[in-house]
Protein backbone atom coordinates (compact mmCIF):
# COMPACT_ATOMS: atom_id res chain seq x y z
CA UNK A 1 0.00 0.00 0.00
CA UNK A 2 3.10 1.80 -0.24
CA UNK A 3 2.35 3.19 -3.85
CA UNK A 4 1.86 6.86 -4.66
CA UNK A 5 -1.25 5.54 -7.42
CA UNK A 6 -2.61 2.31 -5.36
CA UNK A 7 -6.30 3.53 -6.20
CA UNK A 8 -5.86 4.14 -9.90
CA UNK A 9 -6.22 1.28 -12.56
CA UNK A 10 -3.30 -0.36 -14.32
CA UNK A 11 -5.77 -2.01 -16.49
CA UNK A 12 -4.65 -0.45 -19.46
CA UNK A 13 -0.86 -1.16 -18.77
CA UNK A 14 -1.24 -5.01 -17.52
CA UNK A 15 -2.49 -5.57 -20.80
CA UNK A 16 0.02 -4.27 -22.83
CA UNK A 17 2.76 -5.92 -21.11
CA UNK A 18 0.68 -8.81 -21.76
CA UNK A 19 0.76 -8.43 -25.55
CA UNK A 20 3.96 -7.23 -25.27
CA UNK A 21 5.07 -10.66 -23.55
CA UNK A 22 2.84 -12.77 -25.63
CA UNK A 23 4.58 -11.47 -28.68
CA UNK A 24 7.76 -11.87 -27.73
CA UNK A 25 7.27 -16.06 -26.86
CA UNK A 26 5.45 -16.08 -30.58
CA UNK A 27 8.59 -14.97 -31.67
CA UNK A 28 10.64 -17.20 -30.06
CA UNK A 29 8.23 -20.05 -30.88
CA UNK A 30 8.53 -18.84 -34.79
CA UNK A 31 12.37 -18.78 -34.63
CA UNK A 32 12.96 -22.25 -32.41
CA UNK A 33 10.59 -24.20 -35.32
CA UNK A 34 12.32 -22.24 -38.26
CA UNK A 35 15.56 -22.31 -36.73
CA UNK A 36 17.32 -19.73 -39.63
CA UNK A 37 20.48 -21.21 -40.79
CA UNK A 38 22.24 -17.56 -40.75
CA UNK A 39 21.91 -17.59 -36.85
CA UNK A 40 21.58 -20.92 -36.05
CA UNK A 41 25.20 -21.68 -37.44
CA UNK A 42 26.79 -17.95 -36.85
CA UNK A 43 28.74 -18.15 -33.06
CA UNK A 44 29.24 -15.15 -31.35
CA UNK A 45 31.35 -15.99 -27.85
CA UNK A 46 31.06 -19.58 -27.83
CA UNK A 47 27.13 -19.40 -28.50
CA UNK A 48 25.34 -19.55 -31.78
CA UNK A 49 23.14 -16.46 -32.28
CA UNK A 50 19.75 -18.21 -32.01
CA UNK A 51 20.79 -19.13 -28.65
CA UNK A 52 22.02 -15.72 -27.32
CA UNK A 53 18.55 -14.28 -29.17
CA UNK A 54 16.09 -16.91 -26.97
CA UNK A 55 18.19 -16.21 -23.50
CA UNK A 56 18.47 -12.23 -24.30
CA UNK A 57 14.58 -12.24 -25.10
CA UNK A 58 13.85 -14.57 -21.83
CA UNK A 59 15.27 -12.03 -19.85
CA UNK A 60 13.10 -8.96 -21.66
CA UNK A 61 10.29 -11.87 -20.57
CA UNK A 62 11.67 -12.03 -16.92
CA UNK A 63 12.12 -7.82 -17.05
CA UNK A 64 8.86 -7.82 -18.17
CA UNK A 65 7.31 -10.09 -15.56
CA UNK A 66 9.01 -8.83 -12.52
CA UNK A 67 8.70 -4.57 -13.10
CA UNK A 68 4.66 -4.71 -14.27
CA UNK A 69 3.64 -7.75 -13.08
CA UNK A 70 5.49 -8.22 -9.84
CA UNK A 71 5.13 -4.23 -9.91
CA UNK A 72 9.27 -3.42 -8.98
CA UNK A 73 8.65 -0.60 -11.19
CA UNK A 74 6.64 0.88 -8.00
CA UNK A 75 8.90 -0.18 -5.20
CA UNK A 76 11.89 1.88 -4.04
CA UNK A 77 15.20 1.73 -5.51
CA UNK A 78 16.53 -0.24 -2.74
CA UNK A 79 13.91 -2.79 -2.58
CA UNK A 80 14.57 -3.37 -6.58
CA UNK A 81 18.18 -3.99 -5.92
CA UNK A 82 17.94 -6.12 -2.88
CA UNK A 83 16.67 -8.78 -5.02
CA UNK A 84 17.82 -8.27 -8.24
CA UNK A 85 21.46 -7.75 -7.12
CA UNK A 86 22.44 -10.98 -5.60
CA UNK A 87 20.17 -12.89 -7.95
CA UNK A 88 21.69 -11.13 -11.20
CA UNK A 89 25.26 -11.78 -9.41
CA UNK A 90 25.27 -15.03 -8.08
CA UNK A 91 23.48 -16.51 -11.26
CA UNK A 92 25.71 -15.56 -13.69
CA UNK A 93 28.48 -16.62 -11.25
CA UNK A 94 26.90 -20.20 -10.98
CA UNK A 95 26.88 -20.14 -14.76
CA UNK A 96 30.11 -19.34 -14.83
CA UNK A 97 32.15 -21.74 -12.60
CA UNK A 98 29.40 -24.92 -13.87
CA UNK A 99 29.60 -24.09 -17.26
CA UNK A 100 33.66 -23.71 -17.83
CA UNK A 101 33.77 -26.73 -15.71
CA UNK A 102 31.49 -28.79 -17.66
CA UNK A 103 33.19 -27.83 -20.74
CA UNK A 104 36.78 -28.92 -19.04
CA UNK A 105 34.85 -32.33 -18.57
CA UNK A 106 33.46 -32.59 -21.98
CA UNK A 107 37.45 -32.22 -23.12
CA UNK A 108 38.77 -34.98 -20.75
CA UNK A 109 36.05 -37.35 -22.09
CA UNK A 110 36.83 -36.05 -25.33
CA UNK A 111 40.87 -36.10 -25.59
CA UNK A 112 42.14 -38.84 -23.47
CA UNK A 113 41.21 -42.32 -23.51
CA UNK A 114 37.90 -42.30 -21.48
CA UNK A 115 35.11 -42.89 -23.65
CA UNK A 116 31.64 -42.43 -23.21
CA UNK A 117 30.58 -44.37 -25.88
CA UNK A 118 32.54 -48.04 -26.08
CA UNK B 1 -4.16 -6.13 11.57
CA UNK B 2 -0.95 -4.61 12.11
CA UNK B 3 1.16 -6.51 9.30
CA UNK B 4 -1.21 -5.41 6.89
CA UNK B 5 -2.24 -1.89 7.30
CA UNK B 6 0.61 0.52 8.64
CA UNK B 7 -1.02 4.47 9.49
CA UNK B 8 2.09 5.96 11.46
CA UNK B 9 3.35 8.89 9.69
CA UNK B 10 4.90 10.29 12.21
CA UNK B 11 8.58 9.33 9.91
CA UNK B 12 10.07 8.44 12.89
CA UNK B 13 12.74 5.70 12.40
CA UNK B 14 12.51 3.51 15.32
CA UNK B 15 8.91 4.66 16.46
CA UNK B 16 7.38 1.33 14.96
CA UNK B 17 5.67 1.58 11.89
CA UNK B 18 8.21 2.45 10.06
CA UNK B 19 8.34 0.23 7.06
CA UNK B 20 12.08 -0.54 5.58
CA UNK B 21 12.42 -0.05 1.47
CA UNK B 22 8.56 0.69 1.80
CA UNK B 23 7.55 -2.27 1.67
CA UNK B 24 5.32 -4.22 4.53
CA UNK B 25 6.39 -7.51 6.55
CA UNK B 26 4.50 -9.12 4.64
CA UNK B 27 5.62 -8.43 0.74
CA UNK B 28 9.09 -8.21 2.84
CA UNK B 29 8.97 -12.21 3.55
CA UNK B 30 7.31 -13.29 0.69
CA UNK B 31 10.04 -11.26 -1.57
CA UNK B 32 12.22 -12.85 0.81
CA UNK B 33 11.43 -16.50 -0.17
CA UNK B 34 11.22 -15.72 -3.52
CA UNK B 35 14.43 -14.72 -3.97
CA UNK B 36 15.56 -18.46 -2.49
CA UNK B 37 13.48 -20.02 -4.37
CA UNK B 38 14.35 -18.29 -7.29
CA UNK B 39 18.38 -19.08 -6.70
CA UNK B 40 17.14 -22.80 -6.14
CA UNK B 41 15.56 -23.18 -9.66
CA UNK B 42 18.69 -21.33 -10.88
CA UNK B 43 20.60 -24.05 -8.92
CA UNK B 44 18.67 -26.92 -10.77
CA UNK B 45 19.34 -25.10 -14.19
CA UNK B 46 22.66 -24.56 -13.89
CA UNK B 47 23.18 -27.61 -13.34
CA UNK B 48 21.02 -28.76 -16.24
CA UNK B 49 23.40 -26.35 -18.18
CA UNK B 50 26.78 -28.53 -16.55
CA UNK B 51 25.44 -31.97 -17.42
CA UNK B 52 24.42 -30.17 -21.29
CA UNK B 53 27.65 -28.96 -21.92
CA UNK B 54 29.37 -32.18 -20.26
CA UNK B 55 27.37 -34.32 -23.13
CA UNK B 56 27.68 -31.27 -25.75
CA UNK B 57 28.37 -33.33 -28.74
CA UNK B 58 25.18 -36.33 -27.89
CA UNK B 59 22.49 -34.25 -26.00
CA UNK B 60 19.38 -34.65 -27.36
CA UNK B 61 17.50 -31.99 -29.60
CA UNK B 62 14.37 -30.70 -27.92
CA UNK B 63 11.97 -30.47 -30.69
CA UNK B 64 12.94 -34.37 -31.72
CA UNK B 65 11.71 -34.91 -27.98
CA UNK B 66 8.62 -32.84 -27.28
CA UNK B 67 6.27 -33.67 -30.80
CA UNK B 68 3.17 -34.20 -29.51
CA UNK B 69 -0.03 -31.99 -29.18
CA UNK B 70 -3.57 -33.19 -28.45
CA UNK B 71 -5.86 -34.55 -30.72
CA UNK B 72 -3.22 -34.18 -33.28
CA UNK B 73 -1.52 -38.22 -33.33
CA UNK B 74 0.90 -38.89 -35.19
CA UNK B 75 1.86 -35.17 -36.67
CA UNK B 76 5.03 -34.14 -35.46
CA UNK B 77 4.70 -30.46 -33.87
CA UNK B 78 7.17 -29.39 -31.74
CA UNK B 79 7.08 -26.31 -29.72
CA UNK B 80 3.32 -25.17 -30.46
CA UNK B 81 2.26 -27.25 -27.27
CA UNK B 82 4.94 -25.64 -24.43
CA UNK B 83 4.27 -22.52 -26.17
CA UNK B 84 0.76 -22.97 -25.30
CA UNK B 85 1.14 -23.75 -21.82
CA UNK B 86 3.09 -20.70 -21.50
CA UNK B 87 0.22 -18.68 -22.93
CA UNK B 88 -2.11 -20.10 -20.28
CA UNK B 89 0.33 -19.76 -17.53
CA UNK B 90 0.79 -15.85 -18.59
CA UNK B 91 -2.47 -15.33 -19.28
CA UNK B 92 -3.13 -16.30 -15.42
CA UNK B 93 -0.07 -14.12 -14.31
CA UNK B 94 -2.73 -11.18 -16.19
CA UNK B 95 -5.68 -12.49 -14.28
CA UNK B 96 -4.08 -12.55 -11.43
CA UNK B 97 -2.28 -9.01 -11.65
CA UNK B 98 -5.85 -8.00 -12.72
CA UNK B 99 -7.05 -9.47 -9.21
CA UNK B 100 -4.77 -7.54 -7.20
CA UNK B 101 -5.98 -4.24 -8.84
CA UNK B 102 -9.12 -4.46 -8.20
CA UNK B 103 -8.24 -5.19 -5.04
CA UNK B 104 -6.76 -2.10 -4.76
CA UNK B 105 -9.80 -0.38 -5.55
CA UNK B 106 -11.88 -2.56 -3.50
CA UNK B 107 -14.22 -4.07 -5.61
CA UNK B 108 -14.34 -7.59 -4.06
CA UNK B 109 -16.38 -8.44 -6.98
CA UNK B 110 -14.03 -8.33 -9.67
CA UNK B 111 -11.19 -9.70 -7.55
CA UNK B 112 -13.14 -13.26 -7.17
CA UNK B 113 -13.89 -13.28 -10.73
CA UNK B 114 -9.79 -12.58 -11.14
CA UNK B 115 -8.78 -15.30 -8.77
CA UNK B 116 -10.89 -17.71 -10.01
CA UNK B 117 -10.02 -17.71 -13.79
CA UNK B 118 -6.39 -17.36 -12.10
CA UNK B 119 -7.06 -20.72 -10.04
CA UNK B 120 -8.63 -22.29 -13.54
CA UNK B 121 -5.57 -21.41 -15.52
CA UNK B 122 -3.33 -22.72 -13.01
CA UNK B 123 -5.28 -25.89 -13.07
CA UNK B 124 -5.22 -26.15 -17.02
CA UNK B 125 -1.39 -25.41 -16.67
CA UNK B 126 -0.86 -28.44 -14.27
CA UNK B 127 -2.91 -30.75 -16.60
CA UNK B 128 -0.88 -30.01 -19.42
CA UNK B 129 2.27 -30.78 -17.26
CA UNK B 130 0.71 -33.84 -16.68
CA UNK B 131 0.09 -34.86 -20.59
CA UNK B 132 3.12 -33.82 -21.09
CA UNK B 133 4.92 -36.22 -18.88
CA UNK B 134 2.58 -38.97 -19.80
CA UNK B 135 3.82 -38.46 -23.82
CA UNK B 136 7.20 -38.41 -22.60
CA UNK B 137 6.70 -41.31 -20.23
CA UNK B 138 5.29 -43.68 -22.89
CA UNK B 139 7.96 -42.59 -25.70
CA UNK B 140 6.83 -43.05 -29.04
CA UNK B 141 9.49 -45.06 -31.03
CA UNK B 142 11.89 -46.87 -28.78
CA UNK B 143 15.18 -47.37 -28.98
CA UNK B 144 18.05 -49.87 -28.45
CA UNK B 145 21.17 -49.37 -25.59
CA UNK B 146 24.11 -50.44 -26.20
CA UNK B 147 26.69 -52.24 -23.95
CA UNK B 148 28.34 -48.74 -23.22
CA UNK B 149 25.34 -47.19 -22.58
CA UNK B 150 24.73 -44.81 -25.93
CA UNK B 151 20.94 -45.33 -27.36
CA UNK B 152 20.50 -46.08 -31.07
CA UNK B 153 17.04 -44.91 -32.85
CA UNK B 154 15.65 -46.14 -36.03
CA UNK B 155 15.03 -44.40 -39.58
CA UNK B 156 13.55 -45.09 -42.80
CA UNK B 157 16.54 -44.90 -45.47
CA UNK B 158 14.49 -42.31 -47.35
CA UNK B 159 14.81 -38.26 -48.41
CA UNK B 160 13.81 -36.69 -44.69
CA UNK B 161 14.78 -39.59 -42.46
CA UNK B 162 11.53 -40.49 -41.11
CA UNK B 163 11.70 -42.22 -37.66
CA UNK B 164 10.90 -45.81 -37.47
CA UNK B 165 8.86 -47.61 -34.37
CA UNK B 166 10.38 -50.65 -33.10
CA UNK B 167 7.23 -52.95 -33.66
CA UNK B 168 7.43 -51.43 -37.15
CA UNK B 169 10.38 -53.87 -37.89
CA UNK B 170 10.85 -56.08 -34.42
CA UNK B 171 11.22 -59.66 -36.16
CA UNK B 172 8.47 -62.39 -34.77
CA UNK B 173 10.18 -64.52 -32.59
CA UNK B 174 8.80 -66.70 -30.17
CA UNK B 175 10.08 -66.31 -26.24
CA UNK B 176 9.49 -67.59 -23.47
CA UNK B 177 10.65 -64.37 -21.48
CA UNK B 178 6.77 -63.47 -19.48
CA UNK B 179 6.51 -60.41 -16.75
CA UNK B 180 7.35 -61.81 -13.53
CA UNK B 181 4.31 -61.12 -10.79
CA UNK B 182 3.47 -61.98 -7.79
CA UNK B 183 0.37 -63.92 -8.34
CA UNK B 184 2.61 -66.60 -10.28
CA UNK B 185 4.36 -67.56 -7.11
CA UNK B 186 7.09 -65.26 -7.31
CA UNK B 187 5.68 -63.46 -4.06
CA UNK B 188 9.10 -62.22 -2.57
CA UNK B 189 10.55 -59.76 -5.63
CA UNK B 190 8.87 -57.43 -8.07
CA UNK B 191 11.14 -56.96 -11.15
CA UNK B 192 10.36 -54.04 -13.43
CA UNK B 193 8.34 -54.02 -16.28
CA UNK B 194 9.94 -55.98 -19.14
CA UNK B 195 10.15 -54.07 -22.68
CA UNK B 196 7.14 -55.49 -25.38
CA UNK B 197 10.25 -56.61 -27.59
CA UNK B 198 13.41 -58.65 -26.78
CA UNK B 199 17.06 -57.84 -28.20
CA UNK B 200 16.81 -60.41 -30.23
CA UNK B 201 13.56 -59.58 -32.03
CA UNK B 202 15.18 -56.12 -32.69
CA UNK B 203 18.32 -57.22 -33.74
CA UNK B 204 16.80 -59.95 -36.56
CA UNK B 205 13.73 -57.71 -37.45
CA UNK B 206 16.72 -54.73 -38.15
CA UNK B 207 18.67 -57.60 -40.22
CA UNK B 208 15.09 -58.20 -42.41
CA UNK B 209 14.28 -54.37 -43.47
CA UNK B 210 17.37 -53.02 -45.41
CA UNK B 211 15.79 -49.60 -45.43
CA UNK B 212 16.13 -49.40 -41.86
CA UNK B 213 19.48 -47.44 -40.44
CA UNK B 214 20.00 -46.42 -36.89
CA UNK B 215 20.46 -42.87 -35.84
CA UNK B 216 22.91 -42.22 -33.10
CA UNK B 217 23.25 -39.59 -30.44
CA UNK B 218 25.76 -37.77 -31.93
CA UNK B 219 25.20 -34.60 -32.95
CA UNK B 220 26.36 -33.50 -36.62
CA UNK B 221 28.04 -30.30 -36.24
CA UNK B 222 27.58 -29.59 -39.76
CA UNK B 223 24.09 -29.97 -39.72
CA UNK B 224 22.92 -30.04 -36.15
CA UNK B 225 21.08 -32.75 -36.70
CA UNK B 226 21.69 -36.45 -35.12
CA UNK B 227 24.49 -38.57 -37.47
CA UNK B 228 22.34 -41.14 -39.53
CA UNK B 229 25.23 -44.33 -40.04
CA UNK B 230 24.92 -46.25 -43.36
CA UNK B 231 23.41 -49.64 -43.47
CA UNK B 232 26.81 -51.27 -42.77
CA UNK B 233 27.83 -48.96 -39.87
CA UNK B 234 24.26 -49.43 -38.65
CA UNK B 235 24.93 -53.67 -38.66
CA UNK B 236 27.91 -53.39 -37.09
CA UNK B 237 26.72 -51.07 -34.29
CA UNK B 238 23.82 -53.18 -33.90
CA UNK B 239 25.87 -55.76 -32.71
CA UNK B 240 26.47 -53.90 -29.16
CA UNK B 241 22.15 -54.04 -28.46
CA UNK B 242 22.36 -54.28 -25.02
CA UNK B 243 18.37 -53.72 -24.09
CA UNK B 244 15.62 -52.59 -25.30
CA UNK B 245 14.11 -49.09 -23.99
CA UNK B 246 10.61 -47.86 -24.49
CA UNK B 247 9.69 -44.79 -22.82
CA UNK B 248 11.55 -43.03 -20.08
CA UNK B 249 12.09 -43.21 -16.55
CA UNK B 250 14.68 -42.24 -13.78
CA UNK B 251 16.82 -45.15 -15.06
CA UNK B 252 16.93 -44.95 -19.42
CA UNK B 253 15.42 -42.99 -21.73
CA UNK B 254 14.99 -43.69 -25.42
CA UNK B 255 15.56 -39.83 -26.32
CA UNK B 256 19.31 -39.99 -25.72
CA UNK B 257 21.26 -39.39 -22.14
CA UNK B 258 19.94 -41.06 -19.45
CA UNK B 259 20.46 -36.89 -17.39
CA UNK B 260 18.30 -35.70 -19.84
CA UNK B 261 15.06 -37.61 -18.63
CA UNK B 262 16.31 -37.24 -14.70
CA UNK B 263 16.52 -33.45 -15.25
CA UNK B 264 13.27 -33.18 -17.20
CA UNK B 265 11.25 -34.69 -14.52
CA UNK B 266 13.27 -33.09 -11.67
CA UNK B 267 13.05 -29.36 -13.16
CA UNK B 268 9.55 -29.58 -14.20
CA UNK B 269 7.91 -31.44 -11.35
CA UNK B 270 9.84 -29.28 -9.00
CA UNK B 271 8.25 -26.17 -11.05
CA UNK B 272 4.84 -28.37 -11.42
CA UNK B 273 4.89 -28.67 -7.30
CA UNK B 274 5.44 -25.13 -7.55
CA UNK B 275 2.06 -24.39 -9.34
CA UNK B 276 -0.16 -26.68 -7.78
CA UNK B 277 0.83 -25.20 -4.36
CA UNK B 278 0.24 -21.78 -5.63
CA UNK B 279 -3.42 -22.82 -6.83
CA UNK B 280 -4.18 -24.64 -3.54
CA UNK B 281 -3.10 -21.03 -1.74
CA UNK B 282 -4.49 -18.80 -4.46
CA UNK B 283 -7.46 -21.39 -3.36
CA UNK B 284 -7.48 -20.28 -0.05
CA UNK B 285 -6.98 -16.51 -0.36
CA UNK B 286 -10.24 -16.75 -2.81
CA UNK B 287 -12.42 -18.37 -0.09
CA UNK B 288 -11.08 -15.79 2.22
CA UNK B 289 -12.10 -13.00 -0.69
CA UNK B 290 -15.54 -14.66 -1.16
CA UNK B 291 -16.40 -14.46 2.65
CA UNK B 292 -15.34 -10.95 2.99
CA UNK B 293 -11.56 -11.16 4.94
CA UNK B 294 -9.79 -8.93 3.20
CA UNK B 295 -13.22 -6.14 2.90
CA UNK B 296 -13.51 -6.17 6.58
CA UNK B 297 -9.73 -5.74 7.08
CA UNK B 298 -9.65 -2.40 4.50
CA UNK B 299 -6.87 -3.74 2.33
CA UNK B 300 -6.70 -6.72 -0.20
CA UNK B 301 -2.76 -6.64 0.23
CA UNK B 302 -3.10 -10.39 0.54
CA UNK B 303 -3.89 -11.33 -2.65
CA UNK B 304 -0.60 -9.39 -3.14
CA UNK B 305 1.25 -11.46 -1.54
CA UNK B 306 -0.20 -14.79 -3.31
CA UNK B 307 0.11 -12.73 -6.65
CA UNK B 308 3.73 -12.15 -6.24
CA UNK B 309 3.94 -16.02 -5.69
CA UNK B 310 2.02 -16.71 -8.71
CA UNK B 311 4.00 -14.39 -10.78
CA UNK B 312 7.51 -15.66 -9.52
CA UNK B 313 5.77 -19.40 -10.91
CA UNK B 314 5.22 -17.64 -14.44
CA UNK B 315 9.07 -16.02 -13.65
CA UNK B 316 10.22 -19.57 -13.48
CA UNK B 317 8.99 -20.98 -16.11
CA UNK B 318 9.74 -18.67 -18.87
CA UNK B 319 13.95 -19.76 -18.29
CA UNK B 320 12.23 -23.23 -18.19
CA UNK B 321 10.56 -23.06 -21.47
CA UNK B 322 13.92 -21.44 -22.83
CA UNK B 323 16.40 -24.00 -21.40
CA UNK B 324 14.59 -27.39 -22.03
CA UNK B 325 12.21 -26.54 -25.51
CA UNK B 326 14.36 -23.74 -27.06
CA UNK B 327 18.40 -23.20 -26.83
Amino acid sequence: MSHDHAHESNVGRIWKVFFVLSAITIVEVFLGITKPHGLHFTNVLGMNLLNWIFIILTIAKAYGIMWAFMHLEGEKAALRWSIVGPLVFLIIYLIFILLVEADYIFGVFKNSTIKWNF
Amino acid sequence: MATTVTTSTDGKTWGGGNEPMGVSYGKMMMWFFIVSDALTFSGFLAAYGFSRFKFIETWPVADEVFTHFPFMHGVSAPMYYVALMTFILIFSSVTMVLAVDAGHQMNKNKVILYMFLTIIGGLIFVGSQAWEWKNFIKGEYGAIETKGGSILQFVKNDANHSRVALADFAANIPTERVQDTRSKGIWFFDEPAIPTYTVEQITEGFKAHPDVLVRTEVIDPTTKHKTILTREESLKRMETAHYVVEGANLTRNEYGSKLFADFFFFITGFHGFHVFSGVLINILIFFNVLLGTYERRGSYEMVEKVGLYWHFVDLVWVFVFTFFYLV
